[in-house]
């Protein structure tokens, strides 16, 4: 699946908690309804921006991975 | 007989609208609630900096109000030149890897006795800088990145006026955005208030 994003954040070679912060600064210079997609190298995160959403009430309308990388679409509340 | 039946009766209440209603006031608590942790930070070793600052820079991402207080060796995680090293002696836990080499070697777990550990001049250094090094291959931040994010996120700094009298130290050391020198009277009060309250 495809999706126009806003914006786009590599945060690939990062570790926890970095993905995290960069991911809320990130969306900080968003407005609401705005989209952002993530890339990540580290495996944490998958359950990290999936809580992180879930606590922000950021919607997280995509999660997939693929040969080591993790892709996330996370939409600004 | 039957005055005391009536006397059991309930109330005339509309019991499912009741609890809709209190459901309801229970959420709005609960959604308007901002989460808050509190932190004792209270080693100063660079793998004990970690957990702190690690801690309140993520609540301070999902939006949570926290406070750190730093009290004996953890206020050297305020110091404005941080030199933080670790030490292996009498740690059994610490895995020691090299950072370089072939991948066997960096696998490898080398049991290097207390003896040598204790005797061999800049040995600290030395396990410092390997683990410094493997910290920055493997993306781990540093201290002072975690620590401005820290700052950044408005986590809320404080410190031990207690322990810096008790080693000799200056406030001058420290960096300026510690928001206050307090002690053990003046924290518990915010602690008490918090949802989270951690000993580091």
């Amino acid at each position: 699946m495809n999706i126009d994003t806003t914006a786009t954040l590599d945060a690939r070679g990062l570790n926890c908690p970095l993905p995290i912060l960069r991911t809320k600064k990130a969306l900080n210079s968003l407005d609401s309804g705005d989209t952002l997609q993530l890339i990540s190298s580290d495996p944490g995160s998958v359950k990290d921006i999936d809580s992180f959403c879930k606590q922000t009430g950021n919607e997280l309308l995509e999660n997939s991975s693929e040969s080591g990388e993790y892709k996330f679409v996370i939409r600004k509340v | 007989m039957g005055n005391a039946a009536k006397v059991l009766q309930e109330p005339v209440m509309d019991r499912n609208l009741f609890n809709t209603w209190f459901d309801e006031r229970i959420a709005e608590r609960e959604a308007a609630h901002v989460p808050s942790m509190t932190i004792i930070a209270t080693k100063g070793t660079l793998d004990m900096a970690y957990p702190p600052f690690i801690l309140s820079s993520t609540a301070a991402a999902l939006g949570w109000d926290v406070s750190v207080f730093f009290t004996f060796y953890g206020l050297n995680l305020l110091k404005k030149d941080l030199n933080l090293e670790i030490s292996p002696l009498g740690n059994p836990a610490m895995p020691m890897k090299m950072p370089v080499g072939p991948e066997w070697l960096r696998k490898m777990n080398m049991n290097i006795p207390n003896v040598v550990m204790a005797n061999v001049p800049g040995f600290e250094k030395m396990a410092s800088g390997m683990i410094k090094k493997t910290m920055h291959d493997k993306g781990v931040a540093t201290i002072e990145e975690l620590r401005s994010l820290c700052l950044e996120a408005d986590v809320k700094l404080v410190a031990c006026q207690m322990t810096v009298d008790l080693f000799t130290m200056d406030q001058s050391e420290f960096i300026p955005e510690i928001q206050d020198w307090i002690g053990a009277a003046s924290f518990l009060p915010t602690a008490q208030q918090a949802d989270v309250s951690l000993f580091i």
